[in-house]
């Protein structure tokens, strides 16, 4: 069981380090739904191996792929809003939130 | 050595070198094609749990929609840029040193601590099973989370349009 957290453990890592590494927004993005789904796998590998006979934790991972697609589809539509404002998605040209 | 080992370790190295690329690479479609990579190896590892119902959702909800979201929003919105601009070394190597350390806490906790005895029960989870329990109004069972998703998915759709449309 704890291979399986080791692998989640280290794609939660690499989302964290791209989240603090790179300056576009969909990027940031991407590092975002890595994060996600590692915690996905936790539920599901906590569920099939400690307790087998209950749904806990396979309907948790259930309802955080849906809220992730939700919060995914939300913020790609405010990025095109920016990009349609200011032509440009990078984090550095983002410096005033009124237009 | 069994097969299931052998898979689960084809597994996990494909996952990990996927995702380190997929923050690494320089052009966004390529992290967007590595992230489908990883979906994909997550929905193996759901396979080989034995949760097949939980692998296709991720099939087609992760890899199959919000994969081709980002690559469509992807071509709309890096025009001449699409290569990631540099970022200072200082910064580069702080957020590294930061991660590793961060990662080697967490794997240490991880590691030492004692978790309940773990044994794998293999059979498949039917479908039956799983549609009551998501449609019941018992303890343990979950129409009530199922409706507010509903509504939440209602409401990011209402305000995706809102937020994105001309004016």
């Amino acid at each position: 069981m704890e291979y399986y957290l080791v692998v989640s453990t280290f794609m939660m890592f690499a989302g964290i380090y791209g989240f603090f590494t790179r300056r576009n927004l969909l990027a940031m993005l991407i590092s975002v739904e890595l994060i996600l789904n590692s915690v996905d796998i936790n539920f599901a590998v906590f569920n099939r191996y400690l307790f087998p006979n209950e749904l806990e934790g396979f309907f948790f991972a259930l309802f955080a792929i849906g809220v992730s697609a939700a919060e995914t589809a939300v913020a790609i539509a405010i990025i095109i809003n920016i990009y349609r404002n200011i032509r440009n998605i990078q984090v550095k040209n983002l410096n005033e939130m009124k237009n | 050595m069994t097969l299931q080992l052998i898979v689960f370790i084809v597994l996990a190295l494909f996952i990990a070198v996927c995702s380190v690329l997929a923050v690494t690479t320089s052009r966004i479609l390529r992290a967007a094609t590595y992230l489908l990579f990883v979906l994909f190896g997550t929905a193996g590892i759901y396979f080989q749990l034995n949760y097949s119902f939980l692998g296709a959702v991720q099939l087609l909800i992760y890899a199959g929609g919000i994969t081709v979201l980002y690559v469509f929003s992807i071509l709309l919105t890096s025009s001449q840029g699409d290569k990631a601009e540099k970022l200072k070394n200082g910064k580069m190597i702080a957020g590294a040193v930061s991660t590793l350390a961060g990662l080697v806490i967490c794997l240490f906790v991880m590691l030492k601590n004692q978790f309940l005895p773990s044994h794998f029960v293999h059979g498949e989870l039917d479908v039956r099973t799983i549609g009551h329990t998501l449609m019941g109004m018992e303890k343990y069972q979950y129409v009530l989370p199922f409706e507010v998703i509903s509504i939440l998915l209602l409401a990011c759709i209402v305000g995706g349009i809102l937020i994105a449309r001309k004016r």
